[in-house]
């Protein structure tokens, strides 16, 4: 049974309807690049994932549970779906380690001292060991955004959604955060990726997702989708990308 | 009759304007408290409670103070009770700055980012959750400006009080003026007074508006 | 013990409450109209007038932005007269109004001009616009619709302060409220209607306010 199922999901904001019909099977472990030009439903179809928009047709399960809209199972979701945004939407007032620290206490209800082990545990695998006490706008944008992913980490998701997360970045910090959701990767975790960075999609990923005007166009290895385009939305896309 | 000395006004001014600074602080404590809740109901799930908040701010913010002064004085009375100066003044100042607070409030909650939200929300907190880790702290920051600004009117909102008769510094103005038949040193000395009590506020206003400004453009 | 509220006198003192309303009315039109012309002249002043005359605009914005507007009611209309300066109570009242409104709307207008990028000024030179007409058309009217509503919120504080005329005997609601007080004791039904009236004063002059910001401001483009 796949790790997540999306089914006949369908949304719409007022007239316009920006998911047609999605239907994709993510197996544990997979990672899944999902790309298109902006308006495609990329974003959307994420975000109805864990929970932060509610699709008005269709089903999503993640782990074999169902996503229901109330309170109660949206809490359950999002213990095991986490999200990285593409603002990173670190909390200023907090340190980077009680940034990490924060959902694990007053969710989990993990205790202080557990909380911060796992914090520095988290900070040290992307890298920020030694930021634990920085304030957010003391970092640079790579490093929000690593704070970030640790934040997520911490609450031991059993998948990883990534809204263009590189995608605010100055070119030179993309780097340094694609190197830790590649290690994810290679880790085993699943991750699901909006993304526009191209040759990441092709070294790590398992399968890419081509989305174009609210439906799934094109779904396949990256061998097949970068090399071998079939419908002509995605070769004038890829055609845009070189 | 005796001749007034400047030091007998100024005096006799300096006393009354410790009523003055009484009345702000418990205005301004009562206030802050009344627009907790209303901040609750404003911004709460309950739609009774935001059109109840709503209607409680455009009242108080739509009519002069000094007419809720007077409604407060002679309401209260028809009950019965005989109601001093000091607590009618006292109720309509609570009053009327919790409307004013409320909004100063709202709008500083609002300014946190949507980003915020959605993250904290993704990270599996419930509504109460998040506006005690993550909003508020960032709303009250961004709310000390303009609540320390607002203190500056509701020391000028006490001036009105003098109206239905409770002795503080303007009040003490007219009676010193009858005596001493000199409304311009008396009542030049009254302002300075309210302006020394105020310009302090006004200015640490301005000044932890600039610091909060610098602060966030590190973002 | 059980109070009868009493409205009768409504029909007997309409006119005076209709007087009342107008010379309300009339002290929120000249306190609007000369206030926010002297609050644009002060911020003039103060962004890109003359420095000497500076310090004196920021005296009188911070006095009077710091002491209350009853006091500044009473300086002027108690007060002045020591100085040989006579006036009614209305030209006190009308005087105190556009006083303060001006040092509010001067802040006020200032922090408009103050956001202005300094790429419009050199626009405005470069098309060999004149100083004046470069303060016109680039500054002065963005400026204005950038903070219309602040200005007319504080149009309509003022409106409400207003009250505070009663005071020194000029004839506005509240005065006539309180003359009704004085015949008819129905001292809470008197302040009651008198308070409505206010609330319905406020409401009309917020709307006729933005309306006015649509004429005058057709187009939202300044930012």
């Amino acid at each position: 049974m796949s790790l997540i199922e999306i089914t006949e999901v369908k949304k719409r904001f007022g007239d316009n309807e920006v998911l047609k019909g999605i239907n994709i099977d993510v197996d544990p472990g997979e990672v899944i690049a999902i790309i298109g030009k902006s308006g495609s439903g990329k974003s959307t179809l994420l975000r109805c994932i864990n929970g932060l928009e509610t699709p008005d047709e269709g089903t999503i399960s993640v782990a074999g549970a169902q996503l229901a809209p109330d309170e109660l199972h949206l809490k359950a979701l999002r213990l095991k779906v986490g999200m990285i945004f593409q603002q990173f939407n670190l909390f200023p007032h907090l340190s980077a380690g009680r940034n990490v620290m924060l959902s694990q206490m007053v969710v989990r209800k993990t205790p202080k001292a557990e909380a911060e082990m796992m914090a520095k545990k988290m900070l040290d695998r992307v890298g920020l060991g030694h930021k634990f006490d920085a304030y957010p706008d003391q970092l640079s944008g790579g490093q929000q955004q690593r704070v970030a992913i640790a934040r997520a980490l911490a609450m031991q998701p059993i998948a990883l959604l990534c809204d263009e997360i590189t995608s605010a970045l100055d070119p030179e910090l993309v780097n340094e955060v694609l190197a830790v959701v590649k290690e994810l990767a290679s880790e085993g975790m699943t991750l699901l990726m909006v993304t526009h960075e191209m040759r990441f999609a092709r070294d790590v990923c398992s399968r890419v997702v081509f989305m174009h005007l609210g439906r799934v166009h094109e779904i396949g290895p990256p061998s097949e989708v970068f090399s071998n385009p079939q419908t002509p939305e995605l070769k004038q896309f890829l055609g845009m990308q070189h | 009759m005796n001749d007034f000395t400047t030091w007998d006004i100024v005096r006799n001014l300096l006393l009354a304007a410790r009523w003055t600074i009484l009345l702000s602080i418990v205005s301004f404590i009562g206030g802050s408290a009344v627009a907790g809740l209303l901040l609750l109901l404003r911004i709460g799930k309950s739609k009774a409670g935001r059109v109840f908040a709503r209607t409680y701010i455009e009242i108080f913010q739509g009519t002069p103070l000094l007419m809720q002064l007077f409604l407060a004085f002679f309401g209260l009375g028809l009950f019965g009770v005989d109601v001093p100066a000091w607590l009618a003044a006292g109720l309509a100042l609570i009053l009327w700055t919790a409307a004013f607070l409320t909004e100063i409030w709202r709008g500083c909650v609002e300014s946190v980012t949507k980003g915020q939200w959605e993250a904290s929300s993704s990270l599996g907190m419930g509504y109460l959750q998040q506006m005690r880790y993550v909003i508020l702290p960032q709303a009250l920051r961004v709310a000390v400006p303009p609540t320390v600004g607002f203190s500056v009117q509701v020391v000028k909102g006490t001036a009105l009080t003098s109206i239905i008769g409770f002795v503080e510094l303007s009040k003490a103005g007219t009676m010193v003026t009858n005596a001493t038949f000199e409304p311009f040193t008396v009542y030049g000395v009254v302002a300075l007074i309210y302006f020394a009590l105020c310009w302090p506020l006004s200015k640490s206003s301005q000044i932890l508006e600039r610091k909060l400004n610098v602060a966030h453009r590190n973002h | 013990m059980t109070y009868v509220f009493d409205y009768e006198w409504v029909f007997e003192y309409w006119p005076v409450l209709l007087k009342g309303i107008g010379i309300t009315v009339e002290l929120t039109l000249v306190g609007g109209v000369l206030g926010i012309s002297l609050g644009v002249f002060c911020a003039w002043v103060r962004s890109l007038g003359p420095t000497w005359a500076r310090p004196v605009v920021t005296a009188y914005v911070e006095m009077i932005r710091n002491t209350p507007f009853l006091i500044q009611l009473f300086f002027i209309f108690f007060g002045l007269p020591a100085l040989g300066v006579r006036m009614t109570e209305l030209q006190a009242a009308n005087l105190a109004m556009v006083i303060n409104l001006g040092a509010y709307s001067c802040e006020i207008v200032r922090a408009g001009i103050q956001a202005t990028h300094a790429g419009q000024f050199e626009a405005g030179a470069s098309l060999g616009m004149s100083r004046i007409q470069t303060f016109w058309y680039v500054v002065l009217v963005p400026a204005l619709q950038r903070i219309w509503p602040a200005l007319s919120s504080q149009v309509v504080i003022v409106m409400l302060g207003s009250a505070a005329v009663s005071q020194i005997a000029a004839e506005d609601l509240t005065f006539a409220a309180n003359f009704i007080q004085s015949r008819t004791f129905r001292a809470f039904e008197a302040y009651f209607v008198s308070t409505l009236i206010y609330l319905a004063l406020a409401i009309t002059l917020r709307q006729l306010l933005r309306g006015l910001g649509w004429t005058l401001f057709p187009k939202r483009t300044v930012r």
